[in-house]
């Protein structure tokens, strides 16, 4: 399966390798900066990029490029699921992917790399067996370790391993028992030119941190479970009580994960809660810009931290703009206009407008930028779904729970 | 912590990532630097040890030589410190291939670590030894690797199962004898062991489909409990092997038009039932079908990989009307990383290629964002191509029409392609859209302008006569024009269209004469080209002009355009020594052809015939190791290879594959053997044996449930017919017998170390098997009611086990069908209803004498006592106005003429209470007053207890988990016995013959609804600590029951 990993950092140096077989020279990256010089931007490299002898899957993510090295015929999704997930065990154990802390950590990075993966094919990949085999760097934990010799891994085995719940270690103990849920849900919306919804969806995603004692076994039941479309689970839920009863039943991981995702469909009807007006209009040297944003169907809750941002077609030099509300920013190199309304109260709604400075000489341009917007409304799914209750079985203390909705936009869209 | 950079202050800075400017002394500076590491590991102390470990993986990690210190790292790999010996290790695997002979040096201390108490220390050991790469130990390795694999530590196992490959690339002469230990592997049942050995399997011995069939079921049982990789290696061998064993489900389908199926497939899905009977040939295989049941919830999974390997089975397995339940799992998975949605857009292109109905649900979400990378834009142009059709073209123009404007041109040339395909597609709006690139023709964009031109050239050519005024419009861009491509393309057009453009087309031909030098080569050929035509159709104006060409052309730099111009000139004006004059005739024909339309294909055809999923299909070319996916056979092969068949020494490993799939049963058997694990593994408290037995008996009634699972499809399927199960229980017992022998010494084993456990359950399985015969027996002396089968067993059965489980068949199978009720110790516990003041004299009180109900079987008894305490003859008791809530029935006790003073009455009646605890309010009436009275019942007396077998209560026990289930700890006072009419004293169940003297059993069903009521109470011996469980379906009933038999207990 996978042959060898190249980290490389946005500077295109291969900062770290590991070979799980035969060792293969870093000249093999050679085809894939080629293929970076090529793509426009580092988000279009294609991902799988055949060479001679080798196949190199890569992904990138947090300004890094993680190649991986294939030999033979293997599903490419497997393998960059693979890498993603060592990407989020990097995060889990060091808190953020950055080359700097992989560097600093390179000896427990190896580890990992080492256990995760056996002869490229994966090994231990849940990071509460990872977590018990290999303990995460801390301040305090180093301190220890430099004065006692002790080392970050683990003598025995994780018992996880050993058992089918092997997302969960045992002997969790926690003294307050608690468990919260934040249901998350995303508004993905493309809006034409003349306000009309051409798509609009939900996605949603419960992530949960439960930090409780013991065993237990929980089920989250939802007032209006018909509201989800389709669901992608955590290995821990339980498919068949889903299917029947609607019901999440699982033994949950300790910490924090995610639960499960979902979509709302697009069938049904999404409301969006804003509306945008837009008036651009570009002539000879300049142009006029306007844009207007109010609530709308935000059941009585604010919006928050809504900024709208716009890539501006290459022709246009500068931006000098007005808002009611809020403050702009205009980026001349990146042509990138972002507006940060910040909350919408009630009432005039937030306008800004102004003028657009074109560069002479040059055609006007045709394309009008597409506003991308994000908002976040705290306290509010937008489909309405609804945590019925949650139940604990099997251990006897009552935990504390609570369950957090809010909404945000995900990739929103309007085209002017 | 020595940090990344550590290095650098240490050997003196020599040792920077290729960024330091004197790397030319890196040689001198690294000898120093690696007398300095070799000096460190030399010392006894395991800090410096660790820290040139550190250093030296350091050195690994950045791709530096450091193979220079392997004997001094090759010493210390028998270091007693952990995180030293694990980085030696690290190091090993990185050079050993290359130090061979010293790596040698090494191999015995992973021969001892073999040998290790310590499961992790194996594991490790085999890890490592299977990892060096040197072909000299290869015999060290196959025996290490057989004997890993009889471990009995699943961990180890796994390993074993993942050094299989590793020793396979290192000698492929070994594949016979790693066959022998696959097949071995693909035995075992551990979730954890079946994901390794079936991507063992996939490398090694691909072609060996025989050996999968006797693990088939069991593997699709299984396969939702595996883990996330384990799944994908799984579901891709489960695809081959289907593809190998079961007929085309789509055989008959094929007689249905593709082009028509996009309006038929919302029918089907809504009809699949309609549908069936018509086609009356094809019956799936079962096993076919209970692969496609059990891999349809992993299109849940979170993980992507899964997801689509699920789709790809579903792809190329599943009937064609099923494959779209996959669309919605995948349509999720393109929220999910750039990566993944690249990858999975270019499955979906395939899919939809085929089958158009399978996505058309999802159009809206192939539109295309602003903020997406230029190649997910185009495999979304490519998916809505292929999406569109009569009903959905309009919506996806418009769609099209915002991307034509957008400011990445590639897209716009990709737009421009995709409108040119639905319009070739759909006959319907070819002149929208020809009109619609015709619009684009005066773009001011050039790369725009010359994409129009090259598609509709490609259009006009299947209707050319209509559209004159195109190609005139067209002749005149030639002017401005620059894009070679395009000015070829319309170059074209006017030659071969020229009789609709008389007049334009030796103008054109003027123009382009003049700069002919300065064009380009494909420009040149088409100048060719258009001169010969228009030669031969209007010689009288343009041959001057052809001539000049020609001569042009003569002396170009390029052969093919001088290889062009002479076939031309000799072709349209032969000279005259070679007249022949025979092609010249035909000249015209030749030149103008009916040339047939281009089909304007998808860039992307020609990936389809690649398996989904496959790293082929996703570069479009073979992949090394890639095997096509076989085609369906044409005779369906023997489909009894997967049943598997009992042979006596191995039942105790067959019995389990024949397993059902209840998966949500296994998923809850699976945690009740995870406990075991973890309380084997774990410190080995009193109760591990007790959750033991639990979870194999758990495993052991999976095989029971088949009559009545709630997959009666699958049950069916099930070719082993219920007598057969009864002799291979036969078989089982006897196995027993002989096997009995050994338990002591199997015990023996099971206390010396804790791990050997794990090995264990089948012997110790078969020894309960044992036990439970007996105690089953024996037990019988306190159990009340003996039913005849089992008083026949007390005489004979003790001595002959075998017709003693031939005859528990048989209970079972009773027992299975209805479980019978019986009557049990009735409370003599007495409740007031009417008091004797309030009563007038006449007092009233009832009991529950939990006898059935001759009534109806639904109602509980309760008997019912008049006294008359007064001086006056009560008379005319009767039963007067019921306020009775919903769903309550009563049946009437009848009435009582007269009770003398002093004298007393008995009566029952029957009562319906719904298994709730509702109060019966009525009036109780004599002939001259009338009194309020209500019945309150306790829980426990809303169930009748029944008869069941211990396999059959672990079973429903099972069904009833989670919230169904309440489980604690509770404090026990008195032995055995009184706990059992202490139990059988606040709930009316029936105590279920036990194997497990500490474990105590009783079952009930309440007397509505018929849910049973299990209790099941485990003591442990130390301080009267119990864990009482109680399940049942009605949760109400299970946490009250629960409370009062903890705080009874207590008492």
């Amino acid at each position: 399966m996978i042959h060898s990993l190249f980290m490389v950092n946005s500077h295109h140096d291969i900062f770290m390798e590991k070979h799980w077989k035969t060792a293969i020279k870093k000249s093999i990256c050679d085809y894939f900066f080629e293929a970076l010089e090529k793509a426009s931007s580092p988000e279009d490299v294609p991902p799988v990029i055949t060479t001679p002898h080798h196949y190199l899957i890569s992904i990138y993510r947090e300004r890094l490029y993680f190649v991986s090295v294939i030999t033979k015929e293997v599903q490419p999704l497997f393998v960059i699921e693979f890498l993603h997930r060592i990407v989020d065990t990097f995060i889990d154990y060091f808190d953020e992917c950055s080359e700097r802390s992989i560097k600093d950590n390179y000896v427990v990075v190896y580890e990992l790399l080492e256990e995760m993966l056996d002869n490229g094919y994966p090994l231990a990949t849940e990071s509460n067996i990872l977590k018990e085999l290999i303990k995460p760097p801390n301040i305090l934990r180093s301190v220890v370790n430099t004065v006692t010799g002790q080392s970050n891994i683990a003598d025995r085995l994780p018992t996880g391993q050993l058992s089918n719940i092997p997302w969960r270690r045992t002997g969790v103990k926690y003294a307050a028992n608690e468990a919260y849920f934040d249901i998350t849900e995303e508004v993905d919306a493309i809006i034409d030119r003349s306000g009309s919804v051409v798509f609009a969806e939900i996605q949603g995603s419960i992530d949960a941190v439960v930090k409780l004692s013991g065993m237990p076994d929980l089920n989250l039941s939802f007032v209006n479970p018909r509201l989800l479309d389709d669901v992608s689970f955590h290995p821990c839920v339980r498919y068949k009580r889903w299917e029947s009863e609607r019901v999440l039943s699982f033994v949950p991981p300790d910490g924090s994960f995610k639960l499960c995702s979902y979509h709302v469909g697009s069938q049904g009807m999404v409301s969006i809660p804003i509306y945008i007006r837009h008036n651009i209009h570009y002539a000879g040297s300049g142009g006029k810009f306007e844009i207007t944003v109010g609530p709308r169907h935000t059941m009585g809750k604010v919006i928050e931290d809504l900024k709208i941002s716009a890539s501006m077609p290459k022709q246009v030099l500068n931006v000098n703009l007005l808002p009611t509300q809020g403050d702009y920013n205009f980026n001349p190199v990146e042509k990138e206009l972002v507006w940060d309304v910040g909350k919408i109260m009630a009432g005039k709604p937030p306008v800004i407008r102004g003028m657009v400075s074109l560069q002479s000489g040059v055609p006007v341009p045709e394309e009008k930028p597409t506003l991308s917007v994000q908002f976040k409304i705290q306290q509010l799914s937008i489909s309405g779904l609804r945590v019925n209750r949650l139940d604990m079985y099997g251990e006897k203390y009552k935990p504390f729970k609570g369950v957090k909705y809010i909404t945000k936009a995900g990739k929103f869209q309007v085209r002017t | 912590m020595t940090s990344y950079n550590d290095e650098r202050s240490g050997g003196g800075g020599g040792d920077d990532r290729g960024q330091d400017p004197s790397s030319g002394t890196l040689f001198n500076v690294n000898y120093r630097k690696h007398d300095d590491l070799k000096q460190m590991l030399d010392q006894n102390k395991d800090a410096l040890k660790l820290e040139a470990m550190k250093r030296i993986i350091g050195m690994i990690a950045k791709g530096r030589n450091a193979s220079g210190l392997f004997p001094a790292v090759v010493k210390n790999v028998a270091s007693k410190n952990i995180e030293v010996k694990k980085l030696v290790y690290v190091y090993l695997e990185r050079y050993a291939e290359e130090q061979q002979d010293l790596a040698l040096l090494s191999i015995s201390t992973f021969q001892r670590g073999l040998k290790d108490p310590n499961q992790l220390i194996r594991a490790s050991a085999l890890r490592v030894l299977s990892s060096i790469r040197v072909p000299i130990i290869v015999p060290i390795m196959m025996l290490s690797i057989k004997d890993c694999s009889n471990d009995m530590s699943p961990f180890v196992r796994k390993t074993a199962a993942h050094a299989i490959p590793k020793l396979y690339s290192l000698d492929p002469d070994q594949k016979e004898n790693l066959i022998e230990i696959i097949e071995k592997l693909l035995n075992d049942r551990t979730t954890l062991v079946a994901g390794s050995v079936v991507m063992a399997f996939q490398e090694v011995c691909p072609e060996r489909i025989d050996l999968v069939h006797r693990h088939y079921r069991k593997l699709c049982s299984l396969l939702v409990d595996v883990d996330e990789w384990g799944q994908i290696a799984i579901l891709s061998m489960l695809t081959r092997y289907a593809r190998t064993q079961f007929l085309d489900p789509n055989k008959n389908d094929d007689g249905i038009d593709e082009k028509d199926r996009p309006f038929y497939e919302e029918d089907e899905q809504s009809s699949e039932e309609e549908e069936k009977p018509k086609k009356p040939t094809y019956i799936m295989d079962h096993d076919h079908r209970l692969l496609l049941k059990s891999s349809k919830p992993l299109l849940q999974s979170r993980n992507a990989a899964v997801v689509m390997a699920v789709s790809q089975l579903y792809y190329h397995v599943a009937p064609r009307n099923e494959v779209s339940i996959v669309a919605k799992a995948l349509v999720r998975l393109l929220r999910g990383r750039r990566e993944v949605q690249a990858i999975v857009l270019q499955n979906i292109a395939s899919m939809t290629l085929k089958g158009k109905g399978v996505f058309d649900p999802f159009l809206k979400s192939f539109y295309v964002r602003s903020t997406d990378p230029t190649h997910v834009r185009i495999l979304k142009l490519e998916v809505l191509t292929n999406l569109a059709s009569e009903t959905n073209i309009a919506i996806i123009l418009r769609e099209f029409q915002t991307y034509v404007r957008s400011a990445d041109k590639q897209f716009v040339a990709h737009t421009i392609q995709a409108i040119a395909r639905c319009a070739t597609n759909i006959t319907e709006v070819t002149d929208t859209c020809l009109a619609g690139l015709v619009s684009l023709l005066s773009n001011r964009d050039e790369a725009v302008v010359a994409e129009s031109v090259v598609v509709i050239k490609k259009l006009l050519q299947m209707n050319p006569s209509q559209h004159s005024d195109i190609i005139k419009h067209m002749a005149k861009l030639v002017d401005n024009i620059q894009v070679p491509m395009a000015r070829a393309s319309i170059l074209w057009l006017i030659g071969e269209y020229s009789e609709f453009v008389p007049k334009i087309a030796p103008d054109v031909l003027r123009k382009v004469a003049k700069t002919f030098v300065s064009q380009e080569n494909i420009v040149k050929l088409q100048i060719l080209s258009l001169a010969a035509k228009l030669y031969v159709t209007n010689h009288k104006q343009t041959k001057l002009l052809t001539q000049y060409i020609l001569q042009l052309a003569k002396y170009d730099q390029n052969y093919d355009i001088r290889d062009r111009a002479r076939f031309i000139r000799h072709l349209i004006m032969p000279s005259q020594a070679v007249a022949t004059g025979s092609i010249h005739k035909h000249a015209k024909k030749i030149l103008l052809a009916p040339k047939p339309a281009p089909v304007l294909e998808s860039p992307f055809k020609g990936r389809d015939t690649f398996q989904l999923g496959s790293l082929s299909h996703a570069i479009s070319g073979e992949a090394a190791g890639y095997q096509r996916l076989p085609d369906f056979p044409e005779e369906q092969p023997d489909p009894t290879c997967r049943n598997v068949e009992v042979p006596k020494a191995t039942s105790g490993e067959n019995k389990k594959s024949l397993r059902k799939p209840n998966k949500k049963k296994s998923f809850y058997s699976d945690e009740e053997s995870s406990s075991e694990e973890e309380s084997s593994s774990g410190s080995e408290d009193s109760e591990s044996d007790s959750d033991d037995s639990d979870s194999d008996d758990e495993s052991d009634e999976g095989r029971t449930s088949d009559t009545e699972g709630p997959d009666s499809r699958i049950s069916e399927s099930d070719s082993v017919p219920p007598p057969k199960r009864k002799t291979e229980r036969l078989k089982r017992v006897e196995e027993s017998e002989s096997s009995s022998e050994d338990e002591s010494s199997s015990s023996e084993e099971e206390e010396s170390s804790s791990e050997s456990e794990e090995e264990i359950p089948k012997k110790s399985k078969v020894r309960r098997k044992v036990g439970k015969q007996e105690v089953n027996l024996l037990d019988l002396d306190d159990f009340a009611p003996p039913t005849l089968t089992t008083s026949t067993n007390q005489s004979t059965g003790i001595m002959m086990p075998v017709l003693a489980a031939d005859l528990q068949g048989i209970s079972l199978a009773d027992s299975a069908s209805d479980v019978t009720s019986v009557g049990a110790t009735p409370t003599m516990e007495t409740f007031e209803l009417l008091h004797r003041v309030t009563g007038g004299g006449l007092s009233a009180v009832y009991r529950y004498p939990r006898s059935p109900c001759i009534y109806d079987d639904r109602m509980v008894t309760i008997a019912l006592e008049f006294t008359n305490n007064g001086d006056a003859i009560v008379e005319d008791i009767r039963m007067g106005e019921k306020n009775l809530q919903s769903g309550l029935r009563v049946h009437d006790f009848t009435p009582i003429d007269k009770i003398e003073p002093g004298a007393s009455h008995n009566v029952t009646f029957g009562v319906d209470f719904c298994d709730t605890t509702q109060p019966l309010h009525f009036k109780l009436c004599t002939a001259k007053r009338n009194f309020n009275v209500s019945i309150k019942i306790p829980v426990g007396e809303l169930v009748l207890p029944i008869v069941m077998s211990q396999d059959n209560f672990v079973k429903q026990q099972g069904k009833l988990a989670g919230m169904n289930e309440n489980r604690g700890k509770v404090v026990v006072q008195g032995e055995a016995k009184a706990i059992c009419s202490k139990v059988t004293e606040i709930v009316n169940v029936a105590r279920v013959p036990s194997t497990q003297e500490h474990v105590i059993r009783f079952a009930g069903k309440t007397s509505h609804g018929g849910s049973f009521l299990l209790i099941t109470i485990e003591t442990s011996t130390e301080q009267r600590q119990a864990q009482l469980c109680v399940n049942c379906d009605k949760m109400v009933i299970c946490s009250i029951i629960f409370k009062q038999i903890k705080e009874k207990l207590a008492s």
